[in-house]
């Protein structure tokens, strides 16, 4: 994977994912090294992104390399009116990657076809944010000792979240079965469906989910915004729907865990947090391991 | 009828004739032959009566000989257009058009949030879907689909 960009989840193959997660495997069992001394990664944040930032910037530092960059695009000269093929040529002479987020959706792509040096997409706009897709993996992979055959529980918007969609997308290949719960209005997209239908994959869609907690070995939690509703009145009748409570988890499998991409606002009641079920927040810290098995790779060092 | 096109629009010596157009999309061909931007001879018909199209457009393009590659790309807008390669007035070959695997520089991205809507990024699609005619943009990731389909 050395030089090789990462813009979407489908630029790597299967084998690929299963090598990064390896190797973050690796990174977790000795996350401090110095074998990045004398790298500097870029961090072009276009957009702000508090979590994803730090936790590349985190990567980079404990590995021993150094970061520049920017996290706001009001600190950069786009404010200037630079395009980002000027910004990305300019910057690709100071630094051995670049890591971006930009709100112009396949910006990311663009950059990796000019810049000479390789490109980690941090999220483009709607479109895709791969690292994101490959911590959830490393998350599902560490807690249920297997990527393979895994249920799992799609759960608020599933029509805009771009992590829900990679994630199925990285999850079709390895014999999964899913569930979208969601309300009308923020149902997973047909192509979505019909691309698992093509490969023969199990999918069921339900508006509720209290009574089939039972069957999930994971439960993948998005934000349902208010935005995203037509009409205000039908988003104050499902906002409530679409809240994990603690109790609710009550016929829960033991081996379930509830993944989230946070931030998270209020659909993870507060009371889930201390139940043995929880884990985004681990989930966050994996994102770390993750981004130091990326970084690594692509820069040819592991 | 064949008597009546050769009345409308006069023949060529040597060169292309694009028949089978669809009249409201022929400034849409033109465009993406670049025929609006070389010197050669060019007559054309619109509006004119076809069983098949309704009104159809045709095109003559005097010493003018296009690679499969180029023509192909027609079928965006025209996917019933028929090609006759002539030679000393005579047809010396047919053709019909076929949508390529990969469209470049022709048609706008459907997605206003889309780098090349924003940039001086030259638009790449692959084809998903030969028959309804539905790009994929390389960049955004986005569908664009015939209703929403618009040339350069």
């Amino acid at each position: 994977m050395k030089n090789k960009s990462l813009v979407s989840i489908t630029d790597y193959t299967k084998e690929e994912y299963l090598k990064i997660l390896d190797l973050a495997a690796e990174f977790e069992a000795n996350p401090v090294q110095d074998i990045l001394k004398g790298f500097v990664v870029a961090t072009l944040f276009f957009e702000p992104s508090t979590r994803t930032r730090l936790s590349f910037e985190s990567a980079v530092n404990r590995l021993g390399g150094r970061v520049i960059g920017f996290s706001d695009a009001n600190t950069s000269s786009a404010t200037k009116g630079e395009t980002l093929r000027d910004t990305i040529l300019t910057v690709s002479n100071y630094a051995d990657l670049i890591v971006m987020r930009h709100p112009v959706e396949g910006g990311a792509r663009f950059a990796s076809e000019i810049s000479p040096v390789p490109i980690v997409n941090a999220g483009d706009g709607a479109n895709q944010h791969p690292s994101q897709t490959l911590l959830d993996l490393y998350s599902i992979r560490k807690t249920q000792g297997t990527l393979e055959n895994i249920k799992i529980f799609f759960i608020g918007d599933l029509k805009y979240g771009r992590t829900v969609h990679s994630l199925v997308m990285a999850l079709s290949q390895f014999n999964a079965t899913f569930y979208f719960i969601s309300p009308d209005e923020l149902k997973m997209p047909d192509e979505y469906k019909i691309y698992l239908d093509n490969l023969g994959l199990k999918y069921f869609e339900y508006k509720e989910f209290t009574d089939i907690v039972g069957e999930a070995d994971i439960i993948y939690m998005t934000r349902v915004q208010k935005e995203r509703f037509s009409d205000p009145i039908e988003y104050e009748k499902t906002k409530n729907a679409y809240v994990l409570r603690a109790k609710m988890l009550a016929n829960a499998k033991p081996n379930m865990k509830v993944l989230h991409p946070l931030p998270r606002v209020n659909e993870v009641h507060l009371d889930v947090d201390s139940h043995s079920s929880a884990y985004y927040f681990d989930q966050a810290q994996n994102g770390v391991y993750t981004r130091q098995a990326i970084i690594s790779s692509i820069l040819g060092i592991k | 009828m064949k008597d009546k096109k050769q009345l409308v629009v006069s023949a060529i010596k040597d060169g292309t004739v694009i028949d089978h157009i669809p009249a409201h999309d022929l400034f849409k061909v033109i465009s993406i032959l670049g025929l609006d931007h070389i010197e050669n001879y060019i007559t054309f018909g619109t509006n004119l009566e076809s069983k098949k199209l309704g009104k159809k457009a045709i095109i003559k393009i005097s010493d003018v000989f296009f690679r499969n590659e180029d023509i192909n790309k027609i079928a965006l807008v025209a996917p019933e257009a028929k090609l006759n390669v002539i030679k000393d007035y005579k047809v010396v070959e047919k053709k019909v058009v076929e949508l390529p695997d990969e469209i470049i520089a022709i048609a706008h991205c459907v997605n206003p949030m889309c780098i090349t809507n924003k940039e001086n990024v030259p638009t790449k699609f692959q084809v998903v879907d030969k028959k309804k005619v539905s790009l994929k943009c390389h960049y955004c990731e986005k569908i664009t689909d015939k209703a929403n389909l618009k040339i350069n």
